[in-house]
């Protein structure tokens, strides 16, 4: 279960108005996205592929693809600007202060080394412990990060340990350092079922118990409902809702989040036929004159077209980018699953 | 003679090798009466839509290992696994990375040797034929298989058309024309404009190249279809369109599909029946809604509670469900805990909070008290009793109230 987020004004992460273009800078794939991460609190990103939510979490990390740059915008890591960082300035932040897990834990490990070796190694070189504590605090985190025989995991390589563990490794390197915020970018999506929600457990303590802010970004809106105290919902490139997981949950203000919770995992197991969201995203950088959403919106009117709609704040913490979200009236996670039923 | 179109032939009376080849006169009408007994498996009432009688797949005993890297002891990768699928029905299979489901499906293919049990289609033993029997047997095309990753699939140089084409090509069904017509109809009954035939694979969505693989399998009437994780590289929105594509064609095709997944919700909507597997043996099987609404099995309670849900009433907290003593030996770690384990053992014995030492001992699959043989059966000694054990069990696993 998430906990409940610190107070306003305590941020750890600001991104303001950033942009990003793809394909050397011709395309326009994130239009100005806007939010923060307060200290020791859980944020998700969530929407469909080519929402642009990986391109804004790798911007946060520094590590966009050749081609990618964000630009316009500013993004505030306690402090520090990030956007435009030096190389050697990143060194100094990745890795200690804010560190990050993504989907496919086994191209993140040398395979030719043991994963104690190379967590052992993070704990000399980032946080400066000499070889001998290096290799007790290793085994001693691979045994917080609820992996079984760590003295024996210690001595293993990547290819002998299963998705789960590996992931667990991952963890425990990122963690490592004692970072503030973690970039969990679908870190649970190759995992089984099963494995995925011990992984969820595992970051909901690493958050009680090292007060670790985490931007987690999935498109399993299920997934970041367990994990998430906040919820940003992604469509287009742009941000069209936002606000407390459980508010937006079971009562989204965007007919977007609607629709993603009538397609997400409702976790009811009644026969019903699987819902869908008709149409297909606009292509990256197509240029839009209204909501990017009208297409594919069952609530397009008029209006929803003739010119750009701004993000409004509903709310403290609540903002949805819809014209007509005061007027239109859309069924929340409980509603759609008893009345789906058939 | 190269036509060997098995639309309207009678698998069940003739032998494969010596099947009477037939034009193409593709009514589909034909084949549900395909002569072969009912199972006799009602319907269960249980909110099923009614599904037709006629058994067309039957897996029985079915086992199968692998050579462990550097010798040793082999892999029992399945073990005594039953499977029954019925014209036009659809049954879930689910099961955890190296459950061995993925080794089920190509074993059912032909794709694999299996070295107990037997797999028949219509009656007849489609892992006994060999030479000119299977050659024929798999160019009728009765059987088709849709992979996890179109893009892989699909032959990146090959226009969608000339990939869905292909089979018929092969086997010289119909003309050039009359082929270009059929795709066509293929791409339309999965829900694609025509015009993608021209296309590569590369440069259309994922979803998209998932229908075309679609199509590329329905094109020669299959009579059975293997989907292993159709959904799993797709996003939610495109997961459920394939969803629905998959369960309107078993009901305008009357084809049986089995459709294999690591995602309880991706079945939940659409699956009649659920085969639950784990380390390759047959756990649990039911009609899906019982199964989901009241798992008999720990692992099927715990694969149920771990599922992540928009909703957070009615949920089991699956640490409920794992063993007291915190990390678990093995818990995810597939070769350690199969070695640790005893042989002849319950293979979810280690990861059972449930366990005792009745558990050294297989516990054989029996129905669930109050149905019929065949319709709902778990393999777990504790059945009647792990539910007790569980503190606020109440939640989960009331009826639900559909």
């Amino acid at each position: 279960m998430p906990e409940p987020g610190t107070g306003r004004g305590d941020q750890l992460l600001t991104v303001d108005g950033v942009r990003v273009a793809i394909g050397g800078g011709r395309t326009e794939a994130v239009h100005g996205v806007s939010f923060e991460v307060r200290r020791g609190e859980a944020v998700g990103i969530v929407g469909e592929s080519g929402s642009g939510k990986t391109l804004v979490c790798r911007s946060v990390l520094g590590v966009l693809a050749p081609g990618c740059a964000v630009t316009a915008g500013t993004i505030d890591f306690a402090g520090t600007s990030l956007v435009g960082l030096p190389r050697r300035a990143w060194e100094q932040l990745r890795g200690t202060r804010i560190s990050a897990v993504f989907q496919d834990p086994a191209s993140y490990l040398n395979p030719s080394q043991t994963v104690g070796h190379q967590l052992a190694e993070q704990l000399r070189v980032k946080v400066g412990k000499p070889r001998r504590e290096a290799r007790t605090a290793a085994v001693a985190l691979f045994d917080a990060m609820g992996l079984h025989e760590p003295e024996r995991v210690y001595h293993q390589y990547p290819h002998e340990l299963s998705g789960g563990m590996l992931q667990r490794v991952v963890l425990a390197i990122a963690v490592s350092g004692e970072p503030e915020l973690l970039v969990a970018d679908e870190a649970t999506t190759a995992l089984d079922v099963t494995i995925q929600a011990e992984v969820l457990e595992l970051l909901g303590r690493l958050r009680r118990e090292r007060g670790l802010a985490v931007l987690a970004v999935s498109h399993d809106l299920a997934v970041i409902a367990e994990l998430c105290d906040r919820v940003l919902v992604f469509y287009a490139g742009e941000l069209v809702e936002t606000g407390p997981t459980a508010e937006v949950l079971d009562s989204p203000r965007h007919p977007y989040t609607e629709a993603l919770l009538r397609v997400a995992s409702v976790g009811d197991w009644d026969r019903r036929t699987p819902d869908v969201i008709d149409g297909e995203p606009p292509p990256v950088g197509a240029e839009i004159r209204g909501c990017r959403f009208a297409d594919r919106c069952d609530f397009a009117a008029p209006q929803c077209r003739s010119g750009p709609v701004p993000l409004t704040e509903q709310a403290p913490d609540r903002a949805v980018r819809c014209v007509r979200a005061s007027e239109i009236a859309l069924s929340g996670a409980g509603a759609i699953g008893a009345g789906a039923a058939v | 003679m190269t036509n060997t179109d098995l639309a309207d032939t009678d698998l069940a009376d003739t032998d494969l090798a010596d099947t009477e080849l037939t034009d193409d006169g593709r009514a589909t009408t034909g084949r549900a009466a395909t002569g072969v007994a009912a199972t006799g498996v009602g319907d269960t009432g249980t909110g099923t839509v009614a599904v037709p009688q006629t058994e067309l797949l039957r897996v029985e005993g079915l086992g199968l290992s692998f050579p462990r890297p550097g010798g040793g002891r082999r892999v029992r990768v399945l073990d005594d696994v039953d499977l029954s699928v019925r014209a036009g029905e659809l049954v879930g299979v689910i099961g955890e990375t190296g459950s061995g489901k993925t080794t089920l499906a190509r074993a059912i293919a032909g794709l694999g040797a299996p070295d107990a049990g037997r797999v028949l289609l219509d009656g007849v033993d489609i892992s006994r034929l060999r030479g000119r029997a299977q050659r024929d047997f798999r160019r009728s095309g009765a059987l088709q298989f849709v992979f996890q990753d179109p893009l892989r699939a699909l032959d990146p140089d090959l226009t969608i058309g000339a990939s869905i084409a292909e089979g018929l090509a092969i086997t010289g069904t119909g003309t050039r024309a009359s082929r270009a017509e059929q795709v066509s109809d293929a791409l339309r009954r999965v829900g694609l404009d025509p015009a993608v035939a021209d296309r590569l694979p590369a440069q259309i969505s994922g979803g998209q190249r998932q229908r075309a693989s679609i199509a590329r399998a329905v094109i020669g009437r299959p009579r059975l279809l293997l989907c292993d994780e159709p959904v799993s590289a797709l996003d939610a929105s495109n997961r459920n369109h394939i969803l629905r594509l998959l369960d309107g064609l078993r009901r305008q095709l009357e084809v049986g599909i089995v459709l294999i997944s690591h995602d309880l919700s991706s079945l939940a909507g659409i699956a009649d029946r659920v085969v639950v597997l784990y380390r390759g043996r047959v756990v649990e099987d039911g009609p899906i809604a019982d199964v989901f609404s009241r798992p008999q099995h720990p692992y099927t309670a715990l694969l149920i509670a771990s599922a992540p849900s928009v909703r957070r009433q009615d949920r089991l907290d699956p640490a409920s469900l794992r063993p007291a003593a915190g990390a678990d030996p093995g818990a995810d770690s597939d070769s350690d805990g199969a070695a640790r384990r005893s042989a002849g053992g319950c293979v979810f014995a280690h990861r059972c909070r449930f366990a005792t030492h009745a558990c050294a001992e297989t516990p054989p699959r029996r129905a669930v008290a109050g149905r019929p043989a065949g319709e709902w059966a778990a393999a777990c000694h504790h059945v009647e009793t792990w539910r007790d054990q569980v503190t606020g069990s109440t939640a989960i696993l009331k009826e639900s109230s559909a």
